[in-house]
Order: structure tokens, then C-alpha cells, then sequence
């Protein structure tokens, strides 16, 4: 599983980075960052809740 | 695994979507099926009054999900279908092709805007259709008119003037809204206005509206105000509010206030929840029944009602959380927000350029808190310190 982030898609909201914050960080604006696109064990598991609740959708899971 | 063998979404908006994937997170291996009545797969709306309609966006981008990425995950969408009726007993939903049988059903059908009274006919925006046949109005229009004092009548304020048209943003009220924060940042909004040459009517009532077309103008509308000022404009759009769009729930037995009455869980009626716009969960804050028209809440919401109908857990209320971008400042909000209570500036980093207000109840906690332009460090860091056990906000004597 990898992380895809869409970031002209992005808002700010910072639910990524609350709910998985070994996973994305925002930069200046609120964009998002994302700090480890492979996650595994526990921070797949947040980063999955991440992309469920971010407002935007600029977050995905990639099984590729 | 036990639980419902099928469960029928109708409205294949976030929230309708939301719960359909959520289901598929929790391991739910029933039959899920999406109903929506547009012709579209599901899409999100935010993007709608602003990316969308300042042109900077094609609509593949608001697309959420792929029909193959929805047949993977066993989602059977049904577009252009409409649901017509509800039988609660016999768990049956009809709609314009025929009954579908359900164990449970999630109710998605969110809000539609609120005709005005004057202008029944004019631009308005709800769906995609909406904000591409808007779009291609402004490109035609040189003047503006935007009627409306809500966060939608900003945003589309603001795109207006992307593109660079004359805007007048007209009010009823004498102050300008954000969502849950209500008029509490009224003045903020309108220096901002102000400074990105909106013009403003506040306090302003149309009373009448006529064709004015001319030669070089042939949309054009002449608005007449109660004070007995007039204006001409090449394009009106009207955004005062939308309603519930519960009218094929009338003659069911579920009951309708603003909206689908919900206990705080989200369930109408045994096998029956609602989710999103069109939701008036119990909110145990206030202590009423009532309906949220946000994104993030549609989607707590949704997880909250998936993780229910997939092994019964209870999930977390949703505490609101929305935002907006309007002339490019960034507004996020988090919270309750007291109507009689002022917003209090909280302190943030000496060189930092936003601001992060605070909004706090009668025994001095904070309930809720707004960024604009706030670095996202400061304004996770106050989140945190948001108080959001299930305590009244106001007491009532």
C-alpha cells in the first residue's frame, strides 16, 4: 500500500495530519506533506482513516 | 459475519459515498447498493463555488471514484435514479424504476437550495450542472449580482471577481455568515470584500426583479430594493439557503422537521438512518435536533453510521469542522461558537502573519476556534485545546 496526494485538491483541513501525523505534515499554506508514502502496521492504519475523512479527497490509497 | 445482507444508500453524494466505503473498511460483505439522481458518479461539491467556477478546474477533478474502482469495491452505483417513496415497515424504497428492498437503509439526499421569492428562476448552485452552466453565465456577464450573505454567497463573490466581473454581494441581514460561526466574523469578511472591490448591500431587500435587456446586454436584469435604489446586472445568483430535500419521504412514517429526525446515533426508524445535510442527528451540545451543512460532518457522519451497521459500535459525535477560501484567504473553523459571544484573538507565534481566534462559553473554555491564514501547526495546536466532551455551550435558565 502507498500513499497518492493530490495537492491542487487539497484545502487545509489538516485531518491528515491530526489523525497520522507520522504520515503527512502540512506546509505554510496547509497543504499537505507527505512524510512516509509507505506506510505499515499502525500508521497504515491512521493514514487509511486519513484519507476517509479528508474533506477534500486529495489523499488515496494505491494498492499498485 | 452478522449484521444486514443489504444496505441501499440513497444519494450518491460524500456522504452517501462515504458510508458505502466506510461499510467496505469495516469488513461489511453484504450488497451495497448507491443510489443518485444525477447523471454524474459521485463527485465533490466544495469545489463547485470555487475551483470549478473560477474556471481553474476541469470536472474529471472533482471526481471522487472510477467505475472500476466502485466495481472493485462491490458498490453497485445507480446514477440518474430516482427514490420516489418510502415504505418503512415493509423496508421497501421505491423509485421512478421500481421498489428495492433493503435490511438498511441510509438516507443521503442532502438540501436544495432555497428558490427566492423574487427571483425563482435565477442562477443558483447545487450540483455540477449547476456550476457549469453558472460558469459559462459569467463568462458572458460584466456585472454581478450575488444574493446571498451566506459562505456560499462569498465564495461565489469572490470567484466573480477572479474573473474579474463588477460584483455586488447583497444581504438581507445586516452582517455576513460563516456556517456554525454564524456572523462572528461579519466585520473580518467585510474589510476583506471590501479590499478585493466587492461591493456590498447589506440590510438590502429585493422587492423586484424585470427583464432589461438591451442590444449590448441582452441577459440583463434590473434589481429593485426596498429603500427604492435600483441596479442593473448581466447575471443574478441567488444562495440563501437550502432546504432538505425530504419531499419523497411526505407521505412515509418517518418523522420530518428541518430535515430527517435522527436519534444522536443517526437512526430515524428501526433499520432507517440519515446522514449529512439532510440529517438532523440529536446533538447532545445543544441539546436539539439538528442539521449540519458541512462536508466533514457528512462524512463523520458516514463513518460513524458504516461502523454502526457493520458491528454495531457507536462512533464519535462529529465535532464541526469547515472551511473556505474566499479572495485567497483561508477561513478554517472548528467547533461550537456561541452567537452572543464574541470571538477573542488567541496568541500565536510573534512572525506569524494569521490569526487564530478563539470562541468560548460561560465558564471560559473554548468551544470552538476559527483560523484565517493561520499557520497549520497553531491551528492544530488550538484545535487541540478545544473542549468537545458532550457539555451545553449555553446554559439554558
Amino acid at each position: 500500500m502507498s500513499i497518492l496526494v493530490q495537492t491542487d485538491a487539497c484545502v487545509g483541513a489538516g485531518q491528515c495530519a491530526l489523525v497520522a501525523p507520522d504520515v503527512f505534515d502540512q506546509d505554510d499554506n496547509g497543504i499537505v506533506l507527505l512524510l512516509e508514502p509507505d506506510p505499515e502496521g499502525a500508521d497504515l492504519a491512521a493514514a487509511t482513516r486519513a484519507v476517509r475523512l479528508c474533506p477534500a479527497r486529495a489523499i488515496a490509497l494505491s494498492t499498485a | 459475519m452478522s449484521g444486514p445482507a443489504r444496505v441501499v444508500i440513497v444519494g450518491a453524494s460524500i456522504g452517501g459515498l462515504t458510508v458505502a466505503e466506510s461499510l467496505r473498511d469495516e469488513g461489511f460483505e453484504g450488497e451495497i447498493t448507491l443510489l443518485g439522481d444525477e447523471p454524474h458518479l459521485p463527485y465533490t461539491r466544495p469545489p463547485l463555488s470555487k475551483q470549478i467556477l473560477a474556471g481553474e478546474w476541469r470536472p474529471e477533478q472533482a471526481a471522487i471514484r472510477t467505475a472500476a474502482e466502485l466495481d472493485e469495491l462491490g458498490i453497485r452505483v445507480r446514477t440518474s435514479r430516482r427514490a420516489t417513496g418510502l415504505d418503512v415497515e415493509a423496508r421497501t424504497l421505491h423509485t421512478a424504476d421500481g421498489p428495492i428492498s433493503f435490511d438498511e437503509l441510509v438516507i443521503a439526499t442532502g438540501t436544495q437550495p432555497r428558490p427566492h421569492p423574487v427571483l425563482a428562476e435565477a442562477s443558483t448552485l447545487r450540483t455540477m450542472d449547476d456550476a457549469l452552466r453558472l460558469r459559462e453565465r459569467m463568462d458572458a456577464a460584466r456585472r454581478v449580482a450575488v444574493i446571498g450573505s451566506g459562505i456560499l454567497g462569498s465564495e461565489i463573490a469572490s470567484a466573480a471577481r477572479k474573473r474579474d466581473a463588477e460584483v455586488l454581494l447583497v444581504g438581507r441581514s445586516g452582517a455576513l455568515g460563516f456556517g456554525g460561526v454564524g456572523t462572528l466574523l461579519s466585520e473580518d469578511l467585510v474589510r476583506l470584500h471590501e479590499a478585493h472591490g466587492v461591493e456590498l448591500a447589506l440590510r438590502a431587500e429585493l422587492v423586484a426583479a424585470q427583464s432589461a435587456g438591451a442590444a449590448d446586454a441582452p441577459d440583463a436584469t434590473a434589481l429593485e430594493f426596498a429603500d427604492g435604489t435600483t441596479r442593473t446586472v448581466d447575471l443574478v445568483v441567488t444562495m440563501i439557503g437550502g432546504t432538505p430535500r425530504t419531499d419523497w419521504l411526505a407521505s412515509s412514517t418517518l418523522e420530518l422537521a428541518d430535515g430527517v429526525v435522527c436519534d444522536r446515533l443517526g437512526v430515524a426508524a428501526p433499520g432507517i438512518s440519515a446522514v449529512g445535510d439532510v440529517a438532523a442527528w440529536h446533538d447532545p451540545i445543544t441539546g436539539r435536533h439538528r442539521r449540519v451543512e458541512h462536508q466533514s460532518n457528512a462524512i463523520e457522519q458516514a463513518i460513524a453510521v458504516a461502523g454502526r451497521l457493520a458491528h454495531g459500535g457507536e462512533g464519535a459525535p462529529p465535532v464541526p469542522l469547515f472551511w473556505s477560501e474566499i479572495h485567497g484567504a483561508r477561513i478554517h473553523a472548528y467547533g461550537w461558537f456561541d452567537p452572543e459571544r464574541s470571538l477573542a484573538e488567541l496568541p500565536t507565534a510573534a512572525e506569524s502573519a494569521g490569526i487564530v481566534y478563539g470562541s468560548h462559553d460561560a465558564d471560559g473554555e473554548l468551544r470552538g476556534i476559527v483560523g484565517w491564514n493561520a499557520p497549520p501547526r497553531e491551528f492544530r495546536t488550538a484545535r487541540a485545546a478545544v473542549v468537545t466532551t458532550a457539555r451545553p455551550l449555553i446554559h439554558h435558565s
